[in-house]
């Protein structure tokens, strides 16, 4: 299969993102990605926009709904947002939106810090295997995996996307 | 009913006796050594080819529980696990409920153990009154009753003066006083060795000069009152030394140790398994070096099972919590016999310190193979092993050698002549 | 003979995740990091408005105390609560023993409660040993201090107080003063420092409170606290019990700070920047003076802070090794 290259893409993430923007009557909005690799694409969207302003950055661990299942990641990073999110429009960014639990844990953990105003959502890749009622406002390509594949996204420069499969056994039951 | 034995190596450690030879049995004795008797006709015939017919084993202390403690065993289940250890003759501490201090309680647990015909019983009697350490016991009442000697266990006659006296009574009588070297106050509170171990877990520590000082007392007023003294569960090497010198000096002094003393360490604490909690406590590998070259010499003379039977409750709690001690008389004879695997004894020398060594100590009529001596026999095969803990008659099940494959295998144990264990 | 039962380790699932935190013996140098690491996050979570996360949500954790102790059980409280836990705090010291119940009675039917968790102090040493092992083996066991065991959450507390304070452990010096031989601190510190590779562990007491064979824990005693402080990066102490006074271990609480007292003046014979630890409550002018106890080296209430955090890490770490266990339990039956 082939996989996009994720440079080629933003440019018209960055334009689509705009113009979401502009429908909605927002002019400021705060940028906050999810790491890790969600932390890479707001990186690099942010410079496609050409803004300079500072990135929220999210760890999820902390409540995510599998973790009993699958345990504590062990590098838990810090969430840091260095802006109020209170009252405030956010763009939410993560690097492949999957079944939607990571961007349901995430907004679980943003209003945890306050009620913003809206919740955007952007993400690199869509593969179309939601199971939440989670849908993307940004999307910069749509595929389709088998049930054993994955994407990973190295980063951040440059970004580039690469298929893994699964063994049998890695598969979620 | 007469027997005869035949094929088995005789081994008896008090005569030097070690040869291929048969032997026959009436009336409860041994008749005869080789040679039939004129018109011997057994009626019973063990051939015993292979295996090894040794004096049974005397063990100088097995806590029967009976009467008082009928959930941890009883005079029954024990003398049945003591002969399936190869034991025909065994003495029991005075901590009973009531506590042996009177005849009535040491002709209950005779009559008790003729009912049950599995062991010979000699019960040793409380040398104060609810051994408390303060007003003694009426020891020839006892001594009659057949209490073959006194003793108070780990804490007694905190009073030096009283206990001066209490062996100066003892003497009087000829009687043989049971001693347990432990300081009160400098083990107040212990319940493991004072060493690494202890202080690694964080268990209160029981200094060995818990024993030594204890000792240097109770061998001091034995010095001076010149009585006839046992000296019960060793636990030191520096405590077997002082057996040693004693012994030097003329006194008439005995030892016996803990045969888990000699195999097992504090080390074996690491896990907080209760099933190593005993008291004295289990101490160091240079204690047991200590205590090993004492049995080796003979310092020691004795080697006993200090047999404790719990039920499974008295176990199940935090290690400070459970009671102290291990349930082992039944794997006396394969447990003993590791120490010859493992080169420390030669096989006459080991069985001299359960048979005639205990039986000299306390003087008891039991612990020799000879013509006109009781047909208390053990045969056993020392080839053969025993898988710890595949039968079990003992209601303790407090043994950490469960599960543990032994050397040797008793094969019969002979009360009197009749058959009290088969495997 | 080896002993059948021979050790192995009893908090450590099958991946060698934590599953019970019982004692750092045994514990491997990665996990302890992992441990903090953790931690340093969950303090990140403690700065925040809304200072609670739904990592245990649904769980029940049950802190069960036989002996009292208001600040370790308020701060495992605060650390379930955090975690979104529900919790419930039993003093079992006032309740079911002195009715006669067991130690093991007790816990099951706290189990039968369908409790997650135990958070367990208690007076005897190895008593969480004994809960994990003989009582409960399903449920995570958190050791909050037994005997004079150990109490390893108060060790991971003090290593991240100098973690987040000296960077790292492998140049320090750190000495231990005061009652070692009572001290469950002392022995989980010890074990902590020598893990995690700090090169040189003091511990400073007079005879009567030393325990025989500190050689193992690889620290150099010392008798006199001047020697032993000389140019050491971090000073912890240990608080003093009112009745060690009793049966000859110290003459008095004055001689005892009058010789082992931590004050200003001895306090400029360590390095200028050495902390000041010790992990409460503090008994002023009897192992420490208050100008200490306050003054501008102290991060004495800095470990409480921190405790919070490391006491959310142990249990979210445990609570993940157990569900692991279940999982890989569930997995060896399917395939039998």
């Amino acid at each position: 299969m082939h996989l996009p290259n994720p440079s080629q893409l933003l440019p018209q993430m960055a334009a689509a993102l705009r113009l979401h923007l502009q429908q909605r009557g927002i002019d400021q909005a705060r940028f906050i990605g999810i790491h890790t690799g969600g932390v890479w694409v707001a990186q690099a969207l942010l410079a496609e926009l050409g803004l300079s302003q500072p990135l929220g950055t999210l760890d999820v661990s902390f409540y995510r709904d599998d973790f009993t299942q699958h345990g504590l990641h062990p590098q838990v990073r810090p969430s840091a947002l260095p802006f109020d999110i209170e009252g405030q429009h956010l763009v939410l960014i993560d690097d492949v939106l999957m079944s939607g639990r990571t961007v349901r844990a995430a907004l679980n953990e943003l209003f945890d810090y306050g009620r913003p105003a809206s919740v955007s959502l952007v993400c690199l890749l869509d593969l179309n295997a939601h199971e939440l009622p989670i849908r993307p406002d940004v999307v910069g390509a749509s595929l389709s995996l088998a049930a054993n594949q994955r994407v990973k996204l190295s980063g951040p420069t440059p970004l580039s996307l690469e298929l893994q499969t699964l063994a049998d056994r890695e598969l979620p039951q | 009913m007469s027997m005869q034995i035949s094929g088995a190596r005789l081994l008896d450690p008090a005569s030097g006796l070690d040869q291929n030879a048969d032997l026959f049995i009436d009336g409860g004795k041994v008749v005869a050594i080789g040679q039939a008797p004129l018109g011997f006709n057994p009626r019973q015939l063990i051939d015993a080819s292979g295996l090894i017919a040794a004096p049974g084993l005397v063990d100088l202390s097995v806590a029967l529980r009976e009467p008082g403690y009928g959930r941890k065993g009883s005079i029954a289940s024990e003398t049945l696990a003591a002969a399936a250890g190869g034991v025909t003759s065994l003495c029991c501490p005075p901590q009973t409920r009531p506590v042996l201090d009177t005849p009535a309680v040491a002709e209950l647990i005779l009559d008790r153990a003729q009912q049950a015909g599995h062991a010979k019983v000699f019960p040793i009697g409380a040398l104060s009154k609810g051994l408390a350490g303060e007003q003694l016991a009426e020891l020839v009442a006892l001594r009659d009753a057949g209490c073959v000697a006194f003793g108070d266990g780990l804490y007694s006659f905190q009073n030096s003066r009283t206990l001066r006296r209490a062996l100066e009574y003892a003497a009087t009588f000829d009687l043989t006083v049971v001693f347990h070297a432990q300081d009160h106050d400098l083990a107040e509170g212990g319940l493991a060795h004072e060493g690494a171990t202890a202080s690694f877990l964080g268990l209160p520590g029981i200094p060995e000069s818990a024993e030594t000082v204890a000792l240097a007392r109770q061998l001091l007023l034995v010095e001076q009152s010149g009585v006839r003294a046992h000296f019960s569960c060793i636990s030191s090497a520096r405590g077997a030394e002082m057996i040693a010198q004693a012994q030097a000096r003329g006194l008439p002094v005995s030892a016996d140790v803990a045969l888990y003393q000699l195999i097992l360490t504090d080390e074996a604490l690491a896990d907080f398994s209760s099933l190593y909690h005993v008291q004295p406590p289990l101490r160091s590998r240079r204690d047991r070096e200590g205590l090993r070259e004492a049995v080796r010499q003979g310092v020691i003379g004795s080697i006993a099972s200090h047999h404790q039977p719990h039920e499974h409750d008295a176990k199940l709690a935090p290690f400070g919590a459970t009671e102290p001690g291990i349930s082992s008389v039944e794997l006396l004879l394969p447990l003993a016999l590791t120490l010859v695997q493992d080169g420390l004894l030669d096989l006459p020398s080991l069985l001299s310190r359960l048979t005639c060594g205990p039986a000299q100590a306390l003087r008891l009529p039991a612990g020799r193979l000879a013509v006109g001596a009781p047909a208390d026999i053990l045969l056993f095969a020392e080839q053969a092993s025993t898988l710890a803990g595949e039968q079990w008659f003992s209601k303790g099940q407090n043994c950490p050698f469960l599960g543990h494959c032994l050397p040797g295998r008793v094969r019969y144990t002979l009360l009197d002549g009749r058959i009290s264990y088969q495997a | 003979m080896t002993p059948i039962d021979a050790k192995r380790p009893l908090q450590l699932n099958e991946n060698g995740q934590l599953r019970h935190f019982l004692s750092l013996d045994g514990l491997p140098r990665e996990l302890l990091t992992e441990l903090l690491d953790t931690a340093d996050s969950f303090l990140e979570v403690g700065a925040r408005a809304v200072k609670k996360v739904p990592l245990l949500r649904g769980k029940t954790v049950c802190n069960v105390f036989f002996e009292n102790s208001t600040r370790t059980r308020t701060t495992f409280e605060l650390a379930a609560q955090r975690l979104s836990a529900d919790v419930i705090s039993l003093n079992v010291s006032t309740s079911s023993t002195s009715k006669g119940e067991t130690l093991f009675d007790t816990l099951r039917n706290l189990e039968a409660m369908a409790a997650d968790m135990f958070v367990v102090r208690h007076a005897d040493s190895g008593a969480a040993h004994f809960i994990a092992e003989h009582v409960c083996p399903q449920v995570a066991i958190i050791n909050a201090g037994d005997g004079r065991h150990a109490h390893p959450t108060q060790g991971m507390l003090d290593m991240l107080t100098i973690r987040r304070h000296k960077g790292s452990f492998e140049n320090l010096s750190v000495a231990i003063v005061g009652d070692i031989l009572h001290s469950r601190v002392a022995r989980s510190n010890m074990l902590a420092l020598r893990t995690l590779g700090c090169p040189d562990i003091r511990v400073i007491a007079p005879q009567t409170l030393l325990p025989v064979g500190l050689e193992q824990y690889g620290v150099r005693v010392f008798t006199s606290l001047s020697e032993g402080l000389r140019d050491v990066d971090v000073v912890i102490m240990l608080r003093l019990q009112k009745e060690r006074m009793q049966g000859g271990l110290l003459p008095s609480e004055g001689e005892f700070f009058r010789l082992y007292g931590l004050t200003e003046q001895r306090l400029a014979l360590a390095k200028p920047d050495a902390l000041v630890m010790h992990p409460g409550p503090i008994n002023r002018g009897v192992e420490i003076e208050s100008a200490v106890a306050d003054g501008p080296q102290s991060v004495i209430l800095n470990q409480v802070t921190y405790g919070i955090a490391v006491r959310m890490a142990v249990l979210s770490m445990c609570m993940s090794g157990q569900a692991a266990q279940r999982q890989l339990n569930q997995d060896a039956g399917e395939h039998n």
